[in-house]
């Protein structure tokens, strides 16, 4: 039998040897872990603009920063929804500047265990959801964590955020299959069983981040000059 | 005269068929039906079980007259974590959309049985090269499963292997359909039980 005080200094050399090893890895790791991640946030917000259009073609790292470089143009507006030079909210826009093929804003929000980070596209005229992209949660695979997957974001393209009279009514996951003659059916998308709670989350923080860009959103369904 | 010493030799092999991990003591399950839905990702999670495994057997190996009897088992998990950690990291800057599809269960190897199982069971009493080549045999007896599920899988249940699509169109022209089942991890189970009864039959083994 050791004595406590072995235990004891045996236990703290080995923290500390193994705290050591781990810090040097990530710190030595960190710039490429942080370039990944930038290129995947622009490879996310391309896909959610539909760019490349083939989306099983598998692109390399420097394929998306050029995509990107050459078709996003990120602008910040403030409040009122006019563009201001600095601060602001981020929006990412597909297209030239007479020609504009899309709008992507970021969304997150509490999912059930985590917090969730998404794009959202919308078509030139502002209110048609041209795709939306979720690249970054910890919900369970299988359940929660099937909205990253094809088959549950496909069914947002071609939903409408804005009811005919004008008022924001964002897009919401129902229980089940969206019935096609329910009136509402072109703002709701169908359910994931079994990720009540995380569909939950995700129609309020969709919801929230759509009203936060909804001056924005307006100028560009008024058909006003944006950039 | 071979290289390996008989024992040494068993420590390798014995894991791969005869007390396989997976086929015979059923060990990290979990994982084996999460990862194999594409052949890519079941390699990857191979080679990081290799890693782990072989690396831990023989750290804990190297410090079995060190490590104090009492608190043993919080030594194992300390090492073995932060090689999976190490393994994560490594994942996240080299490769990662993998490291992406792979998601949490990387770290879960730091709970996968095997791994706690063997530094238990076999580098606390035995000398550094054999750990080695123990961890590496069972990693490997493991991989070799993973694999095989992973194919059948990928196979049926995309009509590909390794992302080459193999089924050809004109099947699929022909009224083919991939099995959904198989994607899904029911699926992994039944490949998974109908290649233990195949080895059973095989080797004869019985569970006594």
């Amino acid at each position: 039998m050791r004595s406590n005080l072995y235990i004891l200094l045996f236990m703290t050399a080995i923290t500390i040897v193994l705290g050591f090893m781990l810090s040097i890895a990530a710190t030595s790791l960190e710039a490429r872990q942080d370039f990944n991640v930038e290129v995947d946030i622009k490879k996310n917000i391309l896909s959610s603009l539909n760019i490349p259009e083939d989306k099983d073609q598998k692109i390399s790292q420097e394929e998306i920063e050029k995509l990107y470089d050459e078709n996003i143009l990120t602008i910040n507006v403030g409040e009122d929804g006019k563009r201001i030079e600095t601060g602001g909210i981020p929006v990412y826009i597909a297209g030239e500047s007479d020609e504009i093929s899309g709008y992507s804003i970021p969304v997150s929000g509490k999912g059930l265990w985590s917090t969730i980070y998404g794009y959202i596209a919308l078509e030139s005229d502002g209110e048609t959801v041209k795709g939306i992209k979720f690249y970054k949660h910890g919900e369970t695979p299988g359940l929660g964590g099937e909205l990253e997957k094809e088959w549950f974001t496909s069914n947002y393209i071609g939903k409408k955020i804005y009811d005919p009279s004008g008022g924001l009514v964002s897009i919401e996951i129902v229980k089940g299959v969206v019935n096609p003659n329910n009136e509402k059916a072109i703002h709701q998308v169908d359910g994931i069983s079994g990720s009540t709670l995380t569909t939950k989350g995700m129609n309020q923080f969709i919801k929230e981040d759509l009203e936060t860009y909804k001056p924005f959103l307006d100028r560009v369904r008024a058909g006003e000059v944006i950039l | 005269m071979s290289i390996l010493s008989k024992k040494s030799k068993v420590a390798l092999t014995d894991p791969m068929l005869g007390n396989n991990p997976i086929s015979v003591q059923v060990l990290g399950i979990c994982s084996a039906l999460a990862v194999t839905v594409k052949m890519e990702t079941a390699i990857v999670m191979t080679l990081a079980v290799i890693f782990v495994l072989t690396m831990s057997n023989t750290i804990v190996s190297l410090l079995r007259n060190f490590i104090p009897n009492r608190v043993r088992i919080i030594v194992m998990l300390a090492v073995i974590a932060s090689l999976v950690i190490l393994t994560d990291q490594i994942l996240k800057a080299y490769v990662y959309d993998i490291s992406k599809q792979l998601s949490v269960f990387v770290g879960l190897i730091i709970t996968n049985c095997i791994v706690m199982g063997r530094a238990e069971a076999f580098a606390t009493k035995n000398s550094v090269g054999q750990s080695f080549l123990d961890g590496f045999g069972n990693a490997l007896g493991y991989g070799i499963y993973l694999l095989a599920v992973s194919f059948f899988r990928e196979l049926f249940g995309s009509g590909t292997v390794l992302n080459f699509q193999v089924i050809p169109d004109s099947f699929y022209a022909g009224g083919y359909e991939n099995v959904g089942l198989f994607v899904l991890s029911p699926g992994a189970f039944i490949i998974l039980g109908l290649i233990i009864w195949f080895q059973s039959t095989i080797t004869k083994f019985e569970e006594d």
